[in-house]
């Protein structure tokens, strides 16, 4: 009884505490990302996250990548100062990324039809950890180069590839590793900003979501109007 | 054998979503010592449901927060009984519940009663068609109760739950604003219909044009703020947009936790344990009558609960691996056509259609409510002549704005590129002027669709998971192809700048990938006859009798409505049965076979 009364105001002080220096970062980082949204050459915002998961070479391979599949143009930025490498990275250490959240106990039959779903015994780590590699060493042999060396438009080549299947990696079907990096790229993109992308609701702002707002009270019935306000992620950070 | 055995109770519940709320409730009213047992972990709006941190698509939608732990047990699946079944490993097409309050607490809020004609689909359409009419692998047949036999119960049903809606038809009368084609309702909504969004009114007026009788369909989203019959209160919905995968934080969406279980969970003789896993049902040395349950407890321990009634409540498929698990009815063997526990495996298959509306239209689509719905009739069920077309069933179509979520819900304009500046433009420009209606169809009983125990798949605790065997007809191709014309004379009303219609390819097989509705049913189904059903009318086990079985297991074929209306009245028309008949005669049946 004492312990509930007194965490209370603690907590709330705690949240007061958090939420002065986000939303002032938050103002800071609206100005940047206006920037970036005509400089598109500027610094990833997520260059400074140092990764828990992916070594150096798998890191450099992911920025590389994100920045094909969701890159900064004319609507705005892209993958990487949305901070989906970070997500990514981030993503691997949860549950998910350790295959937690899904059945994985064997007999694995991956030949059976595709509408079957995952049927591999691999978990989101082993895919990127394999893809990547696999990815490498197609490239060497294609071109001489890791990927992260091929120029642009060559590293666009290897991605349309994967995604249509063409070439054959020697752990992990390179359409799987594609569809996963993919994936989990427009879910680092468009997901709340805690999990380290979508970094100042860019991602949002972008398509016009709402984010966590959550409350619509008489706007439905006005009928062809388009609602007015932008996003606010659930940490409290508005855009 | 159990390591705990408990003190024997009058009446164990398996299972603690809205069939066990409501059995719960209404069988404590009378003073029976009830226990339910629910595998998951306790659920409520403070401690599930928390604004802000509740609307977080990742979390909820994409990782799943509420629903069943795959890793622990799942279900595996095969189209034919000639293949070896696989495990269904990731979440997909149906999303089973967990927990308290079960997919009660994560659910839309389309609360539907069928059409009348619906719980007869055998005896109607062999008058109206004839018996050659039914293709031969069909097992059609009635639910062996009727809608007039219901109808009091839908009524109750709806008034626990504070259903917003408008009323087509009361005591036979037709009340414009409503479906002009329901089934006769003893009283109006308990309240009005939910605000109608700007892709509704669109749907709405194109509907009519197009010669259809649209109506705003019953949500358990609240309109306004409501007293139910139990005393407990719903506030209004805010439209915020997050209805399902998440439990409600304004208290506005029906779930268990918001109709009843602040009434039942302080009654002294109710008791709920959680993570309380039911691993089969006892019976004694004449395996007709059930002794109780064995159940697993959150520290592992093998407990008995022994009690004098049981009644599953548990979902669709859990409730029909328990049956098999537990060797109470004939298991159903597809090539005999004999026994009847597991089969009547059904679905629904759904289309849909994206309507691109000019620049300038904003639709604003995270403006949303779980089943704020605009929907029709016409071609639903047998509300329609099949003679011409040659199958049987239908499918509500509807325009539903549930929410802009943008990782599951938004789609880029179709054509757009799955990456790159392409795909950016795409999402850019389709969010706010595109939108979708759907087209949810019935599925009927086949002799190849069924569930049975997976000879190889375990569960965490070494159980056989439940196999499905299912696929896709002829019959349901027929249907959804008709209900595509139906959809695109709305669309073409509409005067879109595009539109596109889906509907699945004759051929196809069921693609496990891709989230299409979680109602799936039959396994444990109710009829008038024990040679081909599970149970009588009542949801007594024509085996067992102080067995019954709730909820969407107990139907003998799927409709294209959402289930939960029809699994709740089914509820309170059973608990009513034992309460004022099987109680007098405890152990006997109510029906004679």
């Amino acid at each position: 009884m004492t312990d509930s009364q007194d965490s209370k105001p603690r907590r709330r002080f705690l949240q007061t505490l958090a939420v002065v220096p986000a939303s002032t970062l938050a103002a800071g980082a609206a100005l940047k990302t206006s920037q970036a949204e005509t400089l598109t050459n500027a610094p990833p915002a997520g260059a400074a996250y140092a990764p828990t998961y992916f070594d150096k070479a798998e890191w450099a391979f992911i920025q590389a990548a994100v920045d094909h599949l969701i890159p900064a143009d004319d609507l705005g930025p892209g993958a990487l100062v949305a901070g989906v490498p970070e997500f990514i990275d981030r993503q691997m250490e949860t549950p998910y990324g350790h295959g937690k959240l899904w059945y994985m106990q064997g007999p694995f039959h991956p030949g059976v039809d595709p509408t079957y779903g995952w049927q591999i015994s691999l978990v989101p780590r082993e895919v990127y950890r394999h893809g990547i590699a696999d990815c490498n060493a197609y490239c060497q042999k294609q071109h001489g180069k890791a990927f992260v060396d091929l120029d642009k438009a060559a590293q666009e080549q290897v991605l349309k590839d994967m995604e249509a299947g063409k070439p054959q990696f020697a752990n992990v079907a390179s359409k799987t590793f594609f569809g996963q990096l993919l994936g989990n790229t427009k879910e680092g993109f468009l997901s709340d900003p805690q999990y380290g992308g979508n970094k100042h609701m860019v991602g949002w702002k972008m398509i016009g979501f709402t984010g966590a707002r959550g409350d619509f009270v008489g706007w439905p019935e006005k009928g062809n109007v388009k609602y007015p306000y932008g996003p606010v992620s659930i940490s409290g950070e508005k855009a | 054998m159990a390591s705990i055995k408990k003190d024997k109770v009058d009446v164990v519940l398996v299972g603690f979503g809205w069939t066990g709320a409501i059995m719960g409730q209404e069988l404590t009213n009378d003073g029976l010592k009830v226990v339910a047992l629910e595998r998951g972990g306790p659920r409520d709006t403070p401690t599930d449901a928390e604004y802000p941190k509740v609307l977080d698509e990742l979390a909820y939608s994409v990782r799943g927060k509420l629903f069943q732990d795959l890793s622990k047990e799942t279900v595996t699946i095969r189209h034919s009984v000639e293949e070896v079944a696989v495990p269904y490993r990731q979440n997909g097409s149906f999303l089973l519940g967990n927990g308290v309050g079960g997919a009660g607490f994560h659910w839309n809020g389309m609360h539907y009663r069928n059409l009348p004609e619906e719980l007869q689909l055998y005896t109607r359409t062999v008058e109206r068609y004839g018996k050659k009419f039914i293709p031969k692998d069909m097992m059609l047949q009635d639910h062996g109760v009727s809608y007039d036999d219901l109808e009091p119960h839908y009524d109750f049903f709806e008034k626990v739950c504070g259903t917003s809606g408008k009323a087509g038809n009361i005591d036979g009368k037709i009340v414009p604003g409503g479906n002009p084609l329901e089934g006769r309702r003893s009283s109006e909504f308990p309240l009005p219909p939910l605000q109608q969004t700007y892709a509704q009114e669109l749907f709405e007026k194109a509907s009519k044009e197009a010669g259809f009788h649209p109506f705003p369909a019953p949500a358990d989203n609240a309109s306004a703020p409501y007293t139910n019959p139990y005393g407990v209160r719903l506030g209004p919905c805010n439209y915020c947009g997050y209805c399902e995968n998440y439990g409600c934080f304004m208290y506005s969406k029906a779930s268990p936790q918001t109709t009843i279980l602040p009434v039942l969970l302080k009654k002294p003789n109710f008791e709920l344990r959680t993570h309380s896993y039911v691993t089969r049902v006892n019976v004694d040395k004449s395996g007709k009558m059930a002794t109780g349950v064995t159940y697993i407890d959150a520290q592992g321990n093998e407990v008995e609960q022994p009690a004098d009634l049981v009644i599953l409540t548990a979902f669709q498929v859990h409730n029909t691996r328990l049956m098999l698990l537990s060797g109470i009815g004939k298991p159903y063997d597809p090539a005999t056509g004999e026994g009847v526990v597991g089969k009547n495996l059904a679905y629904q298959m759904n289309g849909g259609t994206r309507i691109v509306m000019p620049k300038g239209n904003y639709f604003n689509p995270f403006e949303g409510t779980g089943a704020g719905v605009w929907a029709f009739d016409d071609m639903n069920a047998d509300q329609f002549d099949h003679a011409p077309y040659g199958f049987i069933g239908g499918a509500v179509i509807r325009q539903a704005t549930t929410g802009g979520r943008p990782i599951k819900q938004a789609a880029p304009m179709p054509g757009s590129p799955n990456w790159g500046s392409g795909w950016k433009a795409g999402m850019v420009d389709a969010y706010q002027r595109t939108f979708g209606f759907g087209m949810s169809g019935s599925v009927m009983a086949y002799r190849d669709a069924y569930i049975s125990l997976d000879p190889t798949y375990k569960d965490s605790h070494g159980l056989p998971l439940a196999r499905m065997t299912f696929d896709w007809h002829d019959n349901e191709f027929k249907m959804l192809a008709h209900m595509g014309q139906a959809a695109e004379k709305v669309a073409q009303a509409m005067k879109p700048e595009k539109y596109y219609v889906s509907v699945r390819k004759p051929g196809s097989h069921w693609d496990t990938r891709v989230y299409q509705s979680t109602h799936l049913t039959g396994g444990t189904i109710m009829g008038a006859d024990p040679k081909t059903s599970v149970l009588n009318r009542y949801l007594q086990s024509w085996d067992v009798p102080n067995l019954f079985v709730m909820g969407a297991s107990t139907f003998p074929y799927n409709m294209g409505y959402n289930p939960t209306g029809l699994l709740g009245a089914l509820a309170y028309w059973s608990v009513k049965a034992i309460r004022e008949q099987y109680m007098k005669n405890q152990g006997r049946p109510l029906v004679q076979a």
